[in-house]
């Protein structure tokens, strides 16, 4: 598959612009450094010459900003879904978040996207400049002439290496061509977490969870947690402005919020990508996936618009909460 | 010498329609179950948020249990069949993080089985004496 120019997506916008299909543009604007990249939204020819990038660091899930970013817009706004989007897109379309008229969704391929974290692992701190137009990235630092090579299995975020779709469900064009659904070994984590015993897997979350600082990022990009008043926000809960006096005090947070998200999270790893102290948050919406696809039948949500996610259908013969437990320790 | 003996906090979450009732059964028949329930009337069991749950572990209940009507029984027809999906998720969620599965559990109580609702009572204040403190799932920033 051939990889994406910054110049292609530039020329089907500016076409896209210049024809009156679109009013605006919603794509990605460079920051301070190569990989600190920003939606933005862009109306202009002149203003995507100047601003747009695109590279292995625009994992940015649009889906989300079209909520707000499609009310108060004359016509109607350009959008560029990578497959995994475009589950996002469909999900949030079931829930009637957006309207789709005021939407042109164009679809681009997506060969995985780079977790900075990873790269920074490999080349060390004092990043000047990224450079990922070829095969394999080069790694410019403020210590060394020499570009550091790195290999996409190197750079790669883990929900791009466990990634469960290339292909497109949602768009109303598509630059290059179409890939298919994988069979990911995404469930593989999850499955070694519950093969633990409950001490250990406490241990794990503990520490994981520790490093929480409550900033709130998982909340604010997950495109499926779109409530306008979040029950999080609420001053009585009797946290507020409170700092954890142990470990483990946020995990009612991690709970509920993936909890919120369960059977409507189309596994996109936003939650994951924005953390700021890297809390393998993906991991706990996979573990009510992998419920649900275990207890009541397949289901990716955003697969199609106006599915029924298993939370809020039933059947008379659901199991038991006791009978989960009872299966799952036969089964080990 | 003055033993403190371990008392467990116990929220019982029951529905206005059968378990409430069984409850009160349990009462009129002179059954005796732990004083260390504290039983929350709620109008169906599907009227109980998981964030209800989080929040009495929180708050330093050691035990919580949902009483609802029998599957097919419900007042409001389909009530207690989301509540079984739900808690289902929730529970394997609690026990995915690590958090002992025998302080949640999920049961099915009529309004004409006071016996049944004592008996499950004893039991599940007896389960969770013997666990002892939840130290898993408190908060103590919310904690009185």
């Amino acid at each position: 598959m051939q990889k994406i120019t910054r110049d292609v997506l530039i020329d089907k916008a500016s076409a896209l612009l210049s024809d009156g299909t679109v009013s605006c543009v919603l794509g990605w604007k460079k920051g301070e450094f190569d990989y600190d990249v920003t939606p933005a939204v862009f109306t202009t020819h002149d203003e995507l010459i100047k601003d747009f990038v695109f590279s292995d660091f625009c994992g940015a899930n649009f889906s989300k900003y079209l909520v707000s970013k499609t009310k108060n817009i004359e016509g109607r706004i350009l959008v560029f879904l990578k497959p995994c989007d475009t589950y996002s897109f469909n999900q949030l379309l079931t829930e009637h978040r957006f309207d789709r008229e005021k939407v042109y969704a164009v679809g681009i391929p997506c060969e995985g996207m780079a977790d900075i974290s990873k790269v920074r692992a490999i080349s060390g701190e004092g990043i000047a400049s990224i450079d990922t137009s070829g095969d394999k990235m080069l790694v410019t630092t403020l210590y060394d002439d020499e570009p550091v090579e790195i290999a996409p299995c190197d750079f790669l975020a883990e929900r791009c290496i466990n990634c469960k779709s290339k292909k497109h469900v949602a768009f109303d064009e598509l630059i290059g061509e179409d890939g298919d659904v994988i069979d990911s070994n995404r469930f593989d984590e999850v499955a070694r977490l519950e093969s633990l015993t409950p001490d250990e897997r406490f241990a794990f979350w503990q520490n994981e969870l520790s490093r929480c600082i409550r900033c709130n990022a998982c909340r604010d990009a997950c495109p499926a947690c779109t409530c306008e008043k979040c029950v999080f926000d609420n001053p009585a809960s009797g946290i507020e402005n409170k700092s954890p006096a142990n470990e483990f005090e946020e995990k009612l947070f991690h709970i509920i919020r993936a909890y919120h998200v369960a059977g409507r999270c189309t596994d996109c790893g936003e939650c994951s990508r924005v953390c700021p102290q890297n809390i393998p948050l993906h991991l706990l919406n996979r573990k009510f996936i992998k419920d649900m696809n275990d207890f009541y039948g397949e289901y990716q949500a955003g697969a199609e618009v106006g599915m029924r996610a298993p939370l809020v259908d039933y059947t008379t013969e659901d199991l038991e909460p006791g009978e989960v437990f009872d299966r799952r320790d036969t089964d080990a | 010498m003055q033993v403190n003996e371990y008392k467990p906090l116990i929220v019982a979450f029951c529905c206005n329609w059968c378990s409430y009732a069984g409850a009160d059964l349990a009462g009129n028949n002179r059954l005796s179950y732990p004083a260390d329930v504290k039983i929350i009337r709620v109008p169906c069991s599907c009227r109980v948020n998981p964030m209800f749950i989080l929040r009495a572990f929180q708050r330093g209940a050691d035990g919580v249990i949902i009483c609802g009507c029998h599957p097919g029984d419900c007042h409001y027809t389909s009530g207690n069949y989301y509540t079984r999906r739900r808690m289902a998720a929730l529970f394997s969620m609690l026990d995915f993080l690590g958090i002992e599965r025998e302080r949640t559990r999920l049961e099915w109580v009529s309004a004409a089985e006071g016996a049944k609702f004592a008996a499950t009572m004893n039991d599940f204040v007896e389960t969770v004496t013997a666990l002892g403190e939840n130290k898993r799932l408190e908060d103590l920033r919310c904690k009185k």
